[in-house]
């Protein structure tokens, strides 16, 4: 598909999206917004070879679990282009950026806007926590620590297959804490997978602050110690974004470091920190604050919600 | 004298993989102990190691699967859903991904006790959606669990029998039949894997007691032909007995109670297995023994359906089989 934005553009749109959906449904994902947006931009616009999308523009409700009775079933990943063997794959592995993720597919022309109307609605396919089924899944990523274990199988079984396509991995910093993130750095290195991820390090996780909830290090050390070239980056830096993703690593798995801010855009977040996981308004005073103030930072309108 | 086959795994999962590029055989350490050290050195490029990290091997798999491939992996039961039991819930069970769990050491067939036996296995994988559950209980169905595991659009559980197998059954695994031993019309006997031999052990006892029996060897338990059941349970008079080397609770002995419950059929049912025990370190048959799998408790089983003693001891016992802990056909004494 031909870019139609700048990637700052659709950044800025994304946040636009997430902000308004926000306001106007009294909380959201808004500080992964504010910490992913350039990341999420820059792949769907820039970095990833996708194909035109083979599934409405307008979700389809939801329409069953797999099954053997389900012969219909198909996942979400029509929005990102076929499979073709020619084509790159994404996969969100914090599903709860889904938010996000379907804001980058409506800036991108991949969904309608309606998309985000239907989200968290009972019977739509447009989950909350990002599903199989929603809009751009391919799989279920909402148990935190699996994305990158199934990007490196299929990133194995892609190259056996001699498929000139990629397999990313937008992942956050909170998987870290999960074993099996090192368990798949670890088979990635010994089996010569050369995924790639980029992960949103935004220090933040649902209890707070990384640091008050599990230290974790020198987590870029510790990559390349499992055997990953890891480049840490200004996740809002997009033309540091572009250099890291040319970084050789010939049989490693690739890891980038976003380093961000859960405020990026929206300082008055800050007010909220260290809860920035999921912001839900204590007051109407508060979300009138909020309203005034990031739509002021982001350039547009504050939102007619209803009171 | 029943015949006895050597790691009848090993060969049998070695001509049906090799030279398939869509098959993968996948290990996490346990490559001599689940028979495919020997596949591993002649078909390198069709073989994965993916360490001790079960949680990996599982998703990894699970992607392995989006990519078109079967993989066959290869462990000891319990270390294929206890601990990933997560990531075989969201990378392979619910994508109905067509990955073959191959679990070795069912039950009590481990001396390793509690961290090497899969004792609730079946009633885990009974409670998966899209999950099929095959178990082997002789040598013919280890060799046939490749081809009968690979016919099926989605994941599949196995409890494979490793090292020395006895050869009971002349036809490979049907998925969906269940084999019919002996028809009579006293009591319906419903075994599965291992503990099928022992219930043969029984039968010319029981024979001489006077009582008819009806024996079912169950090698899939999921799905499951309940109509068959049912048929067989309406043919007998006195009862069902279920012998399974397994908890109770979940296994072979709930799927006929169930079974039996959802059509209201009035007839008394007794389950014998581990009873909501963890079982301890040993050999197979002090196992056996111990926590009441064997002939024996089949026995003392049907007594109490029937409320009659037929004075039927160990000796009166079709020989029993006592493997060797320390055998050459296994990679290490467990």
């Amino acid at each position: 598909m031909r870019n139609e934005k700048t990637t700052e553009d659709v950044a800025l749109g994304i946040r636009r999206r997430v902000f308004e959906h926000s306001i106007r449904n009294n909380g959201g994902y808004l500080s992964q917004a504010c910490s992913s947006a350039e990341q999420l931009a820059w792949l769907y616009n820039e970095e990833l070879n996708l194909g035109d999308p083979t599934l409405p523009m307008i979700p389809k409700p939801f329409e069953g679990v797999p099954s053997p009775d389900n012969p219909d079933y198909h996942t979400g990943a029509g929005y990102n282009g076929p499979a073709a063997p020619e084509f790159d794959r994404l996969f969100i592995a914090p599903a709860h950026y889904a938010l996000v993720a379907y804001a980058t597919l409506i800036e991108v022309g991949r969904m309608a806007p309606e998309g985000l109307e239907m989200f968290n609605k009972d019977g739509s396919s447009v989950e909350m926590i990002g599903a199989e089924h929603s809009p751009g899944m391919e799989v279920h990523n909402g148990t935190l620590g699996i994305g990158l274990s199934t990007a490196a199988g299929l990133a194995w079984g892609r190259r056996r297959r001699g498929e000139p396509g990629r397999t990313w991995v937008f992942m956050s910093d909170g998987e870290v804490q999960e074993g099996q993130t090192w368990e798949a750095v670890q088979a990635c290195a010994h089996h010569g997978v050369e995924v790639k991820a980029i992960m949103d390090v935004n220090d933040q996780q649902c209890d707070g602050a990384m640091s008050s909830v599990m230290e974790v290090g020198d987590i870029k050390t510790k990559f390349e110690n499992f055997g990953a070239t890891c480049i840490e980056i200004d996740g809002h830096d997009l033309s540091a974004m572009r250099d890291a993703a040319v970084e050789n690593h010939a049989d490693k798995p690739l890891i980038i470091l976003s380093r961000t801010s859960p405020f990026h855009t929206m300082p008055i977040l800050e007010e909220r920190f260290p809860r920035l996981h999921y912001v839900r308004f204590k007051s109407e005073d508060e979300r009138a604050r909020f309203n005034v103030s990031i739509a002021k930072d982001l350039g547009v309108d504050p939102v007619d919600y209803v009171h | 004298m029943v015949e006895m086959v050597n790691r009848p795994y090993a060969s049998a999962f070695e001509k049906f993989a090799a030279g398939n590029p869509d098959i993968l055989c996948m290990s996490a350490d346990l490559t001599s102990s689940c028979e495919i050290d020997g596949f591993r050195d002649r078909h390198p490029d069709q073989f994965l190691s993916l360490g001790m990290a079960e949680q990996n091997m599982m998703s990894f798999a699970g992607g392995l699967g989006l990519a078109g491939f079967r993989p066959f992996i290869h462990t000891f039961g319990v270390f294929m859903y206890r601990r990933p039991y997560d990531q075989l819930m969201a990378s392979v069970a619910y994508p109905r991904r067509k990955v073959r769990l191959m679990g070795f050491l069912p039950g009590v067939t481990t001396p390793g006790g509690m961290t090497h036996q899969s004792i609730e296995d079946i009633s885990v994988m009974r409670s998966i959606p899209n999950m099929t559950i095959l178990e082997t209980g002789d040598a013919t169905e280890v060799e046939s669990i490749c081809e009968a595991a690979d016919s099926i659009d989605g994941p599949v559980w196995c409890r494979v029998l490793r090292g020395t197998v006895p050869r009971l059954f002349d036809t490979p695994i049907k998925v969906g039949e269940m084999r019919e031993l002996s028809t009579g019309d006293d009591i319906l006997v419903v075994t599965a894997g291992i503990c099928t031999e022992e219930a043969l052990r029984a039968r010319s006892a029981l024979a001489k007691a006077g009582l008819s029996i009806r024996h079912l060897h169950l090698h899939t338990i999921k799905p499951f032909d309940h109509n068959a059941l049912l048929d067989h349970i309406g043919s007998v008079k006195s009862g069902v007995i279920t012998l399974e080397n397994h908890v109770t609770e979940g296994g072979i002995g709930s799927l006929v109670a169930e079974t039996m419950a959802d059509a209201g059929v009035g007839k008394r049912l007794i389950r014998l297995g581990l009873k909501d025990t963890y079982a301890h370190g040993g050999s197979r048959g002090y196992l056996m023994r111990y926590y009441g799998l064997d002939a024996l408790a089949l026995v003392r089983g049907i007594e109490d359906l029937v409320g009659a003693q037929f004075g039927i001891s160990e000796s009166d016992l079709d020989a029993a089989r006592v493997d060797d802990i320390h055998s050459l056909a296994k990679a290490e004494a467990l």
